[in-house]
């Protein structure tokens, strides 16, 4: 438990030493600023407009302007997830380090799991800031705050999971850009596989139904917690970083 | 302290280590020498349970590598050839970070990082960046890295590559003063750096082991049996041809080879008769002789003759200058 946390630790200081963090940070917080505005601008415009119409017409923040700038955002941090997994095992293997996490009194496991740890509390700090911009909303609206709250739930353990799989894609190679592409590659592959829906309902559109990444949001973003969903993404997890574990293992046979 | 038997690690195409056996006693401080390609790496990497071996057994501190690495990690202080050093942390950080990876309390954390950067000299750089760091600090913040948790045996790869001459000797005398607590196995090309630091020489060639002896006795192995070169001052009246019949006519000598026989010096190059020393004849010859001898040296006295000759490279030619990249 002690060496997850030192490994993790120092996975914080790289990213938060380095720009990486920053950067990211910038640009999400820019890109969930802009979202945020103009959808609430669009909400209150629309508002405004109803009333003035004299038909009033139901509105809710938390379905009209905190679900869709949930689902933006969702497609921003699609991007940004692969920037940051990519560097967790590729930058070690370049710089030669592995060699003295893989020489010390340290089960391979626990460098796996302290790092992609790093990455998810690194994944976290991106959604903070959205709760930033959501703050304005229950400061000046009155949302109903049990769908945010289960919303970043479901947002973390999709991230996580992406993660997971992004610290898996890391340990295959010692190049970062590599890494970062692959692992776009397979978020977006996991990302649209709900898209064969429109093909019918098939065993096979079902499965893929099933392990597409996004399918398991709906439930969150709408408030409803459901143990299928959490069943799927810590399935998932656990998947990834079992990969993960197995392919440093590997490596070391193939060295 | 560490037990090789047997060891061989072999690649899909090519083997690296084949079927080494040698041992280390506690307190030793071991030359690893070899050139470059000839499994000294993957030696070590297989010690530090880095990689498995293929085949053979391999024991450090009584714990099987294979195994029990987990024993085997605990004991052993790891310097790779490069330093394994993250560049955006700074050296106390670092270090404090390794402290906490090999296990220390961690209220003896912070003396010990204290303690080591004095050692390794790196102390006056603490806050600084390892990325700003020159090469010779990044050396010596890997050597602190390796001895924080203070190991029963250290590992050192190539310690010395890269540094300037200056960095090299305090290297070299930083590794010595280290001696007496650990078992230090370390690995290197360059054979003045076994005679100047380790007690003990591994030759390892092509992945097999071609010498395993203390360095003053590869260095007797190699010096008596030699050619010896003199020189003798030449005033303007000394005929070569003379000397050299005078010079064969020394008991023990088998031949006499010319190497400049005019100008202010005459040089020759005398072969000993096998298993004789002719030295001490060929300098009474020349003084009885009534010749300024100006310098009689063996030519083969250095280690590199030996390590040509055991790995195979041995040419006819007087040992050409291998340790030119040390200066």
């Amino acid at each position: 438990m002690r060496n997850i946390w030192t490994i993790c630790r120092r996975e914080l200081y790289a990213y938060f030493v380095s720009p990486i963090a920053w950067v990211l940070l910038a640009i999400f917080a820019v890109l969930s600023g802009y979202f945020t505005y103009i959808i609430s601008y669009a909400f209150v415009r629309a508002q405004l407009e109803s009333t003035m119409s004299g038909q009033s017409f139901p509105m809710n923040v938390n379905e009209q302007v905190m679900g869709p700038v949930f689902s933006n955002m969702g497609v921003v941090a699609l991007f940004l997830i692969p920037l940051i997994s990519m560097r967790l095992f590729a930058e070690e293997k370049r710089q030669g380090t592995i060699e003295l996490l893989a020489t010390s009194p340290v089960h391979d496991i626990e460098i796996v799991i302290g790092k992609w740890l790093s990455a998810v509390i690194m994944y976290g700090a991106l959604l903070v800031v959205l709760l930033i911009d959501y703050s304005f909303l229950f400061l000046y609206g009155n949302p109903d705050w049990k769908p945010v709250a289960t919303g970043f739930l479901g947002a973390l353990l999709q991230g996580a999971c992406l993660l997971a799989f992004g610290t898996f894609i890391s340990t295959l190679t010692r190049n970062q850009i590599v890494a970062g592409a692959v692992g776009f590659a397979l978020a977006l592959v996991l990302w649209i596989l709900n898209w064969t829906t429109s093909f019918g309902n098939s065993a096979t559109v079902q499965v893929l139904n099933y392990l597409s990444i996004v399918s398991h949001m709906d439930s969150f973003t709408r408030g409803v917690i459901d143990t299928k969903d959490i069943v799927y993404y810590c399935s998932m997890i656990f998947l990834g970083l079992f990969l993960t574990a197995r392919s440093l293992e590997s490596s070391r046979w193939r060295a | 302290m560490i037990q090789v038997e047997g060891l061989t690690k072999r690649y899909a195409r090519h083997v690296a280590v084949d079927n080494i056996s040698f041992s280390v006693d506690k307190g030793d401080i071991v030359g690893f020498l070899g050139p470059n390609g000839a499994g000294k790496t993957t030696t070590m990497r297989i010690l530090t349970c880095f990689m498995p071996p293929t085949e053979g057994k391999a024991t450090v501190a009584n714990f099987d590598v294979f195994e029990q690495p987990f024993e085997v990690k605990k004991h052993i202080g790891y310097l790779p050839e490069a330093p394994p050093v993250y560049p955006e942390m700074s050296v106390r950080d670092y270090l404090t970070f390794v402290a906490r990876l090999k296990n220390l309390p961690s209220g003896d954390i912070r003396n010990r990082v204290e303690q080591v950067m004095e050692r390794c000299a790196v102390a006056d750089v603490a806050p600084k960046l390892i990325g700003k760091l020159s090469k010779g600090y990044r050396q010596r913040v890997g050597l602190a890295q390796a001895i924080i948790h203070n190991p029963d045996v250290l590992i050192l790869d190539e310690p010395t590559s890269g540094l300037d001459p200056k960095q090299i000797n305090e290297t070299r005398e930083l590794i010595k003063s280290l001696s007496g607590e650990h078992t230090i196995i370390l690995s290197t090309h360059i054979l003045p750096e076994v005679e100047a630091v380790c007690e003990k020489v591994i030759i390892i060639n092509k992945g097999k082991v071609v010498a395993t002896d203390s360095v003053e006795n590869l260095k007797n192995r190699a010096g008596l049996g030699g050619a010896t070169q003199v020189q003798i001052e030449n005033t303007g009246d000394l005929d070569p041809v003379a000397v050299h019949q005078r010079l064969e006519q020394v008991a023990g000598v088998s031949k006499v080879l010319d190497r400049l026989t005019h100008g202010p010096r005459l040089v020759f190059e005398i072969e000993n008769l096998q298993g004789q020393n002719a030295r001490p004849d060929i300098a009474r010859a020349i003084v009885h002789a009534g010749w300024n001898l100006i310098e009689l040296k063996s030519s083969t006295m250095t280690l590199e003759e030996v390590f040509l000759e055991l790995t195979g490279s041995h040419t006819a030619q007087p040992a050409p200058v291998a340790a030119g990249e040390v200066a």
